[in-house]
């Protein structure tokens, strides 16, 4: 199983590493690797976007053409995550600041995403959150987005008040916080079972 | 929301929010004009100046914290993080900016020290810090002292890349030396590194008790442990545990990828921006080159045709260095 995490910008080496981790304890013969090459992530059977500037990658990804790639990987029925602005990138709906910046979503999942939904760094936060088919999970909140709405066909993973912080559609998994940032695999191990 | 379950201040959100600027440029700008073009070019987080550094070399003269409106008009300009810079050991300046909410603070020597003995206990923080280092000791202590994430200092409003690259070098070097150590001589290093916090104790003409405080409450023996501490980890992981960064004297994108070749997470760009002819452009061509900084061809791509970088400056010729300020 080939896993690619778009590395155009953000915390790449953390998702590689996890990835691999939940490969190996999974007992699947395969290999994450972080790429920026349209070819290597067309190729891969599974795909995950990173957290960093959900603005940043945006622009960098539709210039380099790699978002019209993972649209059709995400056609096909390959499993996507996004955590944090991978998961902003997921969405169909964005809100103002998504709009007041200009920033292209890949449009996949039927959601409404809130940027920076919690405040600034200075509200980022760790809880013990629990996550439906994964149980507690340390979860790591950082300038993070949330989850105002979904369409019917999105099943809702977790909640923290009022805000939807996990969701999944069919073989997309979009996150607002980062089990990249822990050393618990089974998210991603849930992730690549998808 | 039960606000008691939530837990601020971490470091893992520390830390975690300096991971999540890897890959990217984080740009100097003056106001909210300039932090929109910022933005729009593709910069991770902007930090707030009330002059890039270029110009504080220029005036001389006691630099300090920005002017708190003039943050605001920038945090309120853009969406993307906004990092500001407090003068080293001036507690204060950084709890101001703490209290504006900015997401990161620079500890800078680019600044004028606050304190001639010290740093900040950034651990008694909750918003994350970023501070200069010229080699593997800087760093370790900063690191010891709660820094989130580190940056080379180079040679801050030169665009003169020499000393950035100087001290990335020294730090690579020096922890491919600790990686070759056994715990015995690795607690010799972590002795040595902590030897700049005697400073103050030395100065009074009192003896000291090697059991007493000498830096807010911990003990020089404190802190050679923390230090060693870190010092394993880094030879676990063949790196630092923290986000380092490239700055001072970055100009061009070919700089930048240079940075980056080295071994930099990402990279700061301070007077290289907004002292260029055409500052939009120059901010797209240095992200660019970040990003594929492995591929020459986009370099020389995005190098083209941006009109003057910077004018720079000879290192030897310079009245005053600002790497020297807080070690």
């Amino acid at each position: 199983m080939k896993v690619a995490v778009i590395a155009v910008q953000g915390d790449v080496e953390e998702h590689v590493d996890i990835a691999n981790k939940a490969l190996e304890n999974l007992g699947i013969k395969g290999k994450a690797f972080a790429t920026i090459k349209k070819e290597e992530v067309r190729k891969a059977d599974a795909i995950i976007l990173p957290g960093g500037e959900s603005t940043t990658i945006s622009k960098l990804i539709f210039k380099e053409n790699i978002a019209e790639e993972i649209k059709k990987s995400a056609n096909e029925g390959k499993p996507i995550m996004g955590t944090c602005a991978g998961g902003i990138l997921l969405a169909k709906h964005g809100d103002e600041q998504i709009a007041k910046t200009k920033t292209k979503l890949l449009g996949l999942m039927d959601i409404w995403i809130k940027r920076n939904a919690f405040g600034r760094q200075r509200e980022s936060f760790q809880i013990k959150l629990n996550i439906k088919k994964i149980g507690e999970f340390e979860a790591v909140f950082i300038r993070a987005p949330a989850i105002l709405k979904v369409e019917n066909n999105v099943e809702i993973l977790a909640k923290l008040d009022n805000y939807i912080v996990a969701c999944q559609q069919d073989n997309l998994l979009a996150l607002a916080f980062h089990p990249e940032l822990t050393n618990d695999t089974r998210i991603h191990e849930y992730f690549l079972e998808m | 929301m039960d606000l008691e379950k939530l837990r601020f201040g971490t470091d893992l959100v520390k830390r975690g929010f300096a991971k999540m600027q890897k890959g990217g440029v984080i740009m100097d700008v003056t106001n909210a004009e300039q932090a929109m073009i910022a933005e729009e070019a593709g910069a991770v987080a902007v930090m707030a100046l009330h002059k890039v550094p270029a110009d504080i070399r220029a005036a001389k003269g006691v630099a300090r914290m920005a002017d708190p409106k003039k943050i605001e008009e920038i945090m309120d300009a853009v969406t993307i993080p906004v990092m500001a810079k407090c003068r080293i050991g001036h507690i204060m300046e950084a709890r101001a900016l703490e209290s504006l909410g900015v997401d990161m603070i620079d500890e800078s020597e680019v600044l004028t020290p606050a304190d001639p003995f010290f740093h900040i206990d950034k651990r008694k923080f909750t918003v994350p810090f970023v501070c200069g280092a010229r080699s593997l000791g800087e760093a370790c202590r900063r690191i010891w002292e709660g820094a989130a994430m580190i940056r080379t200092k180079g040679e801050a409003g030169t665009g003169n890349v020499i000393e950035a690259v100087r001290h990335m070098r020294l730090m690579n070097f020096a922890i491919e030396r600790i990686c070759k150590m056994d715990d015995s001589e690795i607690h010799e290093v972590a002795k040595n590194y902590a030897n700049a916090y005697k400073k103050l104790a030395e100065s009074v003409d009192i003896s000291f008790n090697e059991k007493e405080a000498i830096y807010e409450e911990y003990t020089i023996e404190d802190i050679i442990e923390g230090i060693y501490e870190i010092l394993k980890e880094i030879k676990k992981l063949h790196r630092l545990p923290v986000v380092n960064f490239a700055a001072g004297g970055i100009a061009t994108p070919a700089d930048a990828a240079l940075m980056m070749m080295l071994g930099a997470d990402g990279v700061f760009v301070g007077s290289g921006i907004f002292k260029s002819s055409n500052p939009p452009a120059y901010a797209k061509a240095i992200v660019e080159a970040v990003e594929n900084w492995r591929d020459a061809s986009i370099v020389a791509e995005a190098s083209k045709g941006l009109g003057e970088a910077m004018k720079g400056r000879e290192i030897s010729e310079l009245e005053e260095k600002l790497q020297i300020r807080g070690i």
